[in-house]
């Protein structure tokens, strides 16, 4: 056994670990810190795939910008504790069922289409180096990230007009 | 990877922690003997020689007080807080080099725990972590003070933190790279305050809501909230909040002057490379002296201008000279 896949084994089981008590937790802070935890293991994984930049991005969007906003909005609200009982009666037996039906799918394609003539075309950049990672952004995927910047544009500005619509009504 | 690299490795980590809590130790010093001067008082005078052991009489008081745990505190992230404050104050510091490589004994060493190529994204990273130690501290407390504390501070660091990384792409953009070494030879000749004064006034400001130091301390305002989120911490749990407030003082004041002030460059670093760290140390004592001078001079704002200047001001501001410097550099040809 390698170092390397000792260290991979501790992040899987950290990551499914951290997902799976996110799931089960009652308590909605601790949720969103395993998810926390989650994020930080997947980044780790990217570090072992020797792409750092991503790995820090990873950190810097999900696990920094995007949690602490959940986390905020689970404080200001005061929702950390879940009711012990579905407030939807049928929810966790729907839930099971459309989980179990997307499993069954899942194998069933992969074990259908797997043969040995299709393979994922391996991605040929350089992701250790920031520059490169730049350049490929800018140039071979240029389209696709200005419309990724187009769809986070629309993004903020509905944010704008949701709250400014909510501020006319209790004017009124 | 080698033994000798990974010692080497340790070596510099143990150097770095002390060398911040030290740090630490001497800047509350510092601060109590500058404030003082400027409100015309002595300031701690009596425990050694001129008051130099103050910290360590300090730091006993502290170790003595009683531990005390809120009846109804979270018994997992009450304690957890102030570690996850402390950790990535003592880590931040890790991609900022102290000097030029020197020579020992015939082999090179470079003074610098991690040269890595993403250097600057590693600052932002490790700052936008930090922020979670306040914001459960204010929460897991179970004290409406602490609460409205926490949520202050994690609503003011998310703000400033986009300006505070906008800042950082002046001097990337004149580098053209974002390890940190680079950014600081890239100034050997011509210190980046000359042509990013926007980007160094806009780091400062943001770094000092960053850090939540005065007049940006909202999340302690006393008269409003008591201590904020330090409210319910005691003894070494506070201690290790008010470790990590001034570790980051430190550290904001390496980073500022690493991407603004030329980081060790100065007089005589090609020659005599030993002189890097004391040039790194005198611009970060100076850097701290304008911390706490702006701590003795300007009363505290208020929360809704604190916001409305981070979002309106300093961020649109940023956002502008970054694209005039992009455009300066594209230009000129950089």
């Amino acid at each position: 056994m390698t170092a390397e896949l000792i260290l991979f084994l501790i992040v899987a089981l950290t990551a499914i670990g951290a997902a799976v008590a996110m799931l089960m937790s009652r308590n909605t802070v601790y949720s969103a810190l395993f998810l926390i935890l989650n994020f930080l293991a997947v980044a780790v994984f990217y570090l072992i795939l020797g792409a750092p930049f991503i790995a820090l991005a990873q950190i810097t969007v999900y696990a920094g910008a995007i949690m602490i906003l959940f986390l905020f909005v689970i404080m200001m609200l005061g929702a950390e504790r879940l009711k012990e009982l579905d407030p939807v009666k049928w929810q966790r037996p729907a839930a099971i069922a459309i989980t179990l039906a997307l499993a069954a799918e899942g194998t069933y394609i992969v074990f259908s289409k797997l043969n040995p003539s299709y393979v994922v075309e391996s991605f040929s950049g350089n992701l250790a180096d920031p520059v490169s990672i730049g350049t490929l952004l800018f140039d071979k995927y240029a389209l696709p990230f200005e419309v990724t910047s187009l769809i986070l544009l629309a993004a903020v500005i509905g944010a704008v007009v949701l709250s400014k619509a909510e501020k006319k009504e209790s004017e009124q | 990877m080698n033994a000798s690299l990974v010692l080497q490795w340790v070596i510099k980590s143990i150097i770095i922690i002390l060398v911040l809590t030290g740090g630490f130790a001497y800047v509350t010093l510092y601060e109590r003997k500058v404030l003082a001067r400027m409100q015309v008082r002595i300031g701690p005078n009596r425990a050694g020689p001129a008051g130099l052991l103050q910290p360590i009489a300090d730091a006993f008081k502290l170790i003595f007080k009683e531990t005390f745990t809120p009846a109804k505190a979270d018994k997992w992230i009450y304690p957890l807080a102030p570690l996850l404050t402390v950790i990535p104050a003592l880590i931040i510091t890790a991609v900022i080099p102290w000097g030029p490589p020197v020579t020992i004994g015939g082999k090179t060493f470079t003074l610098s725990l991690a040269d890595i190529n993403t250097g600057a994204l590693y600052l932002l990273t490790v700052t936008s972590i930090s922020v979670y130690g306040v914001t459960l501290a204010g929460w897991s407390s179970n004290n409406k003070y602490s609460m409205l504390g926490g949520l202050r501070a994690t609503a003011q660091m998310i703000s400033y933190e986009l300006a505070l990384g906008m800042s950082y792409l002046g001097p990337i953009l004149l580098a053209g790279s974002l390890s940190i070494t680079s950014i600081v030879n890239s100034q050997q000749h011509l210190w980046n305050v000359v042509l990013q004064p926007i980007g160094a006034i806009i780091y400062m400001i943001a770094s000092i809501a960053e850090v939540n130091r005065s007049p940006f301390d909202m999340p302690e305002a006393e008269q409003e909230l008591t201590a904020g989120y330090l409210t319910e911490y005691a003894s070494m749990k506070f201690a290790m909040f008010y470790m990590a407030e001034y570790i980051k003082m430190i550290a904001v004041s390496m980073i500022g002057a690493s991407l603004f002030l030329g980081g060790f460059w100065g007089p005589g670093v090609a020659s005599i490379p030993w002189l890097g760290p004391i040039y790194l140390f005198i611009k970060v004592a100076l850097l701290l002296f304008g911390f706490i001078w702006i701590r003795a001079t300007l009363p505290r704002i208020r929360y809704d201008r604190l916001m409305s200047f981070g979002w309106k001001v300093l961020f649109p501001l940023s956002v502008l000279n970054v694209m005039i410097t992009a455009g300066v550099i594209l230009l000129v040809g950089g």
